[in-house]
């Protein structure tokens, strides 16, 4: 996500930051290479212009040309324009415990609507104590869609209200009742996608909006939209008048930059992000944290908070301490291995790390199934070998190979890079490492 | 591969630095990530809103209205036209190349008149989009011997179970037999949607249940054809994100799968891309095109106001042709691709 408009800025900063003064023609040819990457990043034509015209303005002032570190300025105005453009301000879901709250999705066919829905309905159930949700099926065109969502539902143990009618308005008064007689205070409205310059179709999301009255109306828009999305995100919100944007399908390599023009033009934030097919990937939004993985500053924020939801404490806790005292040994690197795991996909995690795409990371893809390889050869192994791994020697990593199907070569590398892993973590625990720039704090 | 271990580690050893971290630091962070609440956002850009409001004219009559003014071709023309092609999708890298080649023909031709911008611009393109065809839109391939096989892939939501059932209806009125394989076993009722559409169509489907193996359900499917003896195969698979390398690799491995039924197949095998898509589309096909061997591209949603100028650049860039459009919701607005009304919706 992201990952190649960072890579874009990262160079273009490099070259910034090199330079002990700052002249037009520098500010002017780093200002070119923004617009492009921009512009490859699918960002709006005009919002790129207007960026541009207002960093280089910032640029050329007195301030950032006497700066010690001209380039470090320059990085800082991007930064804040950023935030800017994507709104400064973190969005809330807010729901009451007491009536029934009711949230409709809008967007054109194949954004994601559906499994956004049943991700949306997932996420209230677990963040509100008290909220009990049921989808409610208004995509009555594609073949199929009410299907869909159906199966969704039954997946997340989550009701999904259906009836056999072509009349939107009609299934959504039904499902007010049937959520009162139910006791689900939390419902939603997953709609048909639809073009915004279907006057008929977008009438019957009006007619709609005017019987549920819902709370929030979010319009899901794919990440991969290119100079359109402004087009169709006004189009929605001129008639609509949507609360906000949740942006689908960021686990692609899409640069987002959609992400970055519907703020601008609608005036609605983007409030989540929906990564991958798992019904737990969607993620709140928020511009700081995003205009920091823009600039490759890392996202740590977010990496924290799915420490947090997916790694128990005192398990944190004793590992934290086994490291300090270099205890560490390959049960705590399996335990650690399967934490990990839950948090989420390994190549979003490390999207989220700092400096983490840089060059030499460019081209690694990582894939799951290689970290159930190294689960695999060390669970082949015995907890004795796992507690000190000195004791393999040739005839056991024969053994260890054939056990998990792997090669001795594997095993091998493996065991090196352990070893490694162990001499880093003592740097770990110098805090003056950790200082030192690790982490951009 | 063997790299990913390295990688996997440094991202464990990084994630152990950052429990530790985590741990130390937990309250001080606490007391400073207190996030505000927000209310319902006012629109605060109506500045910029009210300058991206559509033009009205189309730019060939923005382009007049320039030359009147100026009365002269200068750079600023040429950068509006440049911009029209980016806000088109066409893409910076791919716009540049058309702007300079016209930038070269202006100067070697003496270009004065709009018309001839016009005429020249659409020529430039045009070429570029039919390299290699003779000048002609190649289209599908006819049948030489049954069945043709077809498949079909992209990203998640791009429509091609839609354009498979559209297709299908397409052939079975021209008196062709229709068999539609379902192999997207992996989207919560994908099969349903196809099996509707093949009964729409009037086709005939092949399908197991959902979660089956998708180069088994191939197999299958392109088995049950040969035995049938029907004249046309169409494969629909799960949308994937051409990302994941796990499920590139299912598409290779169906890919494969299908010639070791029939040799010389896949006969089209077609990307589908969305007209909304930006240059992320470069992305898809290049990496598509690693998994299955692609022999066309199939642009859909061109109803909205999106112009799909991506495939220009799909084109340009990797040699991949457009072979057929959606342009509405009826199975009749499946067509040929056809490169002069593209260009007419690209400048209109």
């Amino acid at each position: 996500m992201f990952n190649s408009l960072q890579e874009r800025f990262d160079g273009i900063f490099r070259k910034l930051k090199g330079k002990g003064k700052l002249n037009d023609d520098n500010i002017k040819e780093a200002m070119r290479e923004i617009r492009r990457a921009l512009l490859e990043a699918d960002v709006n034509f005009k919002i790129v212009k207007n960026f541009v015209d207002q960093v280089s303005e910032k640029a050329v002032g007195q301030e950032v040309m006497k700066s010690l570190t001209p380039g470090h300025q320059v990085v800082k105005i991007v930064h804040e324009q950023l935030i800017q453009l994507m709104g400064s301000q973190n969005f809330k879901l807010n729901f009451n415990d007491n009536r029934t709250n009711k949230i409709m999705m809008v967007g054109l066919q194949g954004s994601g609507k559906t499994t956004t829905s049943a991700k949306l309905a997932s996420l209230g159930r677990k963040k509100f104590k008290n909220i009990s949700p049921m989808l409610v099926a208004c995509d009555v065109y594609r073949p199929a869609a009410i299907e869909q969502l159906t199966v969704l539902g039954k997946q997340l143990d989550i009701p999904t209200f259906t009836i056999n009618t072509k009349n939107v308005v009609k299934i959504a008064k039904k499902a007010l009742k049937e959520a009162e007689s139910e006791n689900k205070n939390l419902l939603i409205f997953d709609t048909a996608g639809r073009l915004h310059i279907d006057q008929v179709l977008m009438k019957e999301l009006r007619d709609l909006k005017q019987t549920i009255q819902p709370d929030y109306i979010f319009f899901v828009a794919d990440a991969m939209t290119g100079q359109d999305a402004v087009n169709v995100a006004r189009e929605f919100n001129d008639q609509l008048e949507f609360d906000g944007v949740i942006l689908t399908k960021m686990d692609s390599d899409a640069r987002g930059g959609a992400a970055l023009s519907i703020k601008a033009v609608t005036g609605k934030p983007v409030v989540f992000l929906g990564a991958g097919e798992k019904i737990s990937d969607l993620e709140e939004f928020h511009p700081k944290r995003m205009a920091d993985r823009i600039l490759g500053m890392g996202d740590v924020l977010t990496l924290i908070e799915k420490a947090e939801t997916a790694i128990d404490e005192e398990e944190a806790l004793k590992l934290a301490e086994k490291m300090k005292k270099n205890q560490f040994n390959l049960t705590d690197f399996l335990n650690q291995l399967a934490q990990i795991k839950k948090m989420g996909p390994l190549d979003q995690l490390m999207g989220m790390l700092p400096g983490m795409n840089n060059n030499a990371m460019k081209n690694v893809k990582v894939d799951d199934k290689e970290m159930a390889r190294i689960e695999a050869i060390i669970l082949s192994m015995t907890p004795r070998e796992r507690d000190k791994p000195a004791l393999i020697n040739g005839k056991r990593r024969l053994r260890i190979a054939q056990g998990s199907g792997s090669s001795v070569q594997q095993v091998n590398r493996l065991l090196k890079q352990f070893e490694q892993m162990k001499i880093m973590m003592k740097k770990f625990n110098n805090p003056k490492f950790m200082k030192s720039g690790m982490l951009p704090f | 591969m063997q790299d990913y271990l390295l990688y996997i580690v440094i991202a464990a050893l990084l994630m152990a630095g950052l429990l530790i971290w985590l741990l130390l630091s937990r309250k001080k962070r606490k007391r400073a990530d207190t996030i505000p609440k927000s209310g319902k956002t006012n629109t605060q850009s109506v500045n910029l809103k009210e300058r991206l409001v559509k033009t009205k004219n189309g730019l060939l009559g923005q382009i007049a209205e320039l030359l009147q003014l100026r009365g002269k071709i200068d750079e600023e023309l040429l950068e509006d036209l440049e911009e029209a092609l980016i806000k088109a999708d066409v893409g910076v890298e791919t716009s540049g190349d058309i702007i300079d080649k016209l930038r070269l023909r202006i100067r070697e031709e003496k270009i004065t008149e709009t018309v001839e911008i016009q005429r020249t611009i659409t020529g430039i393109i045009k070429d570029m989009m039919l390299a290699d065809y003779a000048g002609k839109e190649p289209g599908l391939k006819e049948l030489n011997s049954k069945p043709l096989v077809i498949l079909f892939t992209g990203v998640n939501g791009v429509g091609k179970t839609t354009t498979i059932g559209k297709l299908a209806k397409r052939y079975v009125d021209t008196g062709k037999s229709v068999l539609l394989i379902a192999a997207d076993t992996f989207r919560a009722a994908a099969i349903d949607q196809l099996a509707i559409w093949a009964e729409r169509a009037g086709a005939d489907i092949s399908r197991q249940n959902q979660g089956a193996d998708p180069s088994s359900v191939v197999f299958d499917g392109l088995k049950k054809a040969l035995n049938s003896n029907v004249d046309i195969v169409l494969i629909d698979t799960a949308g994937r994100q051409h990302t994941k390398i796990n499920l590139m690799n299912e598409l290779n491995k169906i890919d494969r799968t299908i010639k070791k039924v029939i040799p010389d197949a896949p006969h089209e095998s077609l990307l589908v891309v969305d007209a909304t898509t930006g240059q992320n589309a470069l992305m898809q096909a290049e990496m598509f095109g690693k998994a299955t061997n692609l022999s066309g591209v199939v642009l859909t949603k061109l109803d909205g106001t999106a112009k799909g100028g991506i495939v220009v650049g799909i084109k340009h860039q990797l040699d991949v042709p457009v072979k057929l459009i959606g342009v509405g919701e009826s199975t009749a607005d499946l067509r040929d691709f056809s490169v002069d009304e593209f260009l007419k919706a690209i400048f209109d």
